[in-house]
């Protein structure tokens, strides 16, 4: 038997300390990602071989501009929720785990930011 | 004390004395392909970098992605995609309960992998036969 409280079970919230968040953002994101990797997959077999120009125009159409930030970050945001759960597997260490932590975040937000800045460098100039 | 003679003793079994059940390769494949999938994130930023910086920057990327390591990369990053983009139907479908039962699971670890494959060599076969690059 458990001298545990229900409330001091759930305060808890499990060993990743988060409940059932990180899992539910998961499959959200994996659902939407679903049509966009489909869009991601034909558009870059359309512009395979291409010149710099039909990217240009491919991204100067909005629809495909908005296709592809919003694959890019969902991917991103789906991608540090992976790399989070691979991190809390394997690391027991708990300072690794918090660099490797910060590591993987700032990734995502690096290459968000890097993206979005070069996707508004070429539909807005 | 009398010393005792250090005989080989039995160890437990590590991973490396199993068969790879289809499940157990299915799902590490899964965790690889999804962090091999952050240097393609890597590659999109490069791709859309090179592509605001002007032609040269841009006709730099295409050469090099032209070049045998760039275009392993780049099919890599293809099968990757594709890969964990089926295996993470077949485990949306376990999260809502179907598929559990172990023949099914095999089954459908199989025809991710045939299928993932088939998808990246189509995906060659329309490159090199001039059926890519529609948007032109």
């Amino acid at each position: 038997m458990s001298f545990e409280t229900p409330q001091h079970k759930v305060e808890g919230l499990g060993s990743a300390h988060s409940g059932v968040g990180h899992f539910k953002q998961q499959r959200v994101t994996a659902i939407a990602l679903i049509p966009l990797t489909v869009w991601f997959a034909v558009s870059m077999l359309g512009l395979a071989g291409t010149k710099e120009v039909s990217v240009l125009i491919f991204l100067a159409n909005p629809l495909n501009a908005i296709l592809l930030g919003a694959f890019i970050l969902i991917s991103l945001y789906h991608l540090a929720l992976g790399i989070r759960e691979v991190i809390v597997d394997y690391i027991p260490h708990e300072g690794v785990k918090l660099f490797l932590m910060f590591c993987n975040y700032g990734f995502a937000f690096l290459v968000a930011a890097v993206c979005l800045f070069a996707l508004a460098r070429i539909t807005i100039a | 004390m009398a010393e005792y003679p250090q005989k080989a003793r039995p160890l437990s079994p590590h991973l490396g004395i199993y068969r790879w059940p289809v499940t157990m390769a299915t799902s590490i494949t899964h965790r690889i392909t999804g962090v091999g999938l952050a240097g393609g994130t890597l590659l999109i930023a490069w791709w859309l970098t090179a592509v605001s910086s002007g032609p040269e920057t841009y006709s730099f990327f295409v050469s090099t992605m032209a070049t045998p390591l760039g275009q392993i990369v780049l099919y890599g990053f293809a099968w990757s995609l594709a890969y964990h983009f089926l295996n993470g139907i077949r485990h949306l479908c376990w999260d809502f309960g179907f598929g559990f039962a172990l023949p099914t699971a095999n089954a459908t670890g199989i025809t991710v992998l045939a299928l993932s494959l088939l998808a990246t060599a189509a995906i060659f076969a329309a490159v090199h036969y001039g059926y890519a690059g529609y948007y032109q």
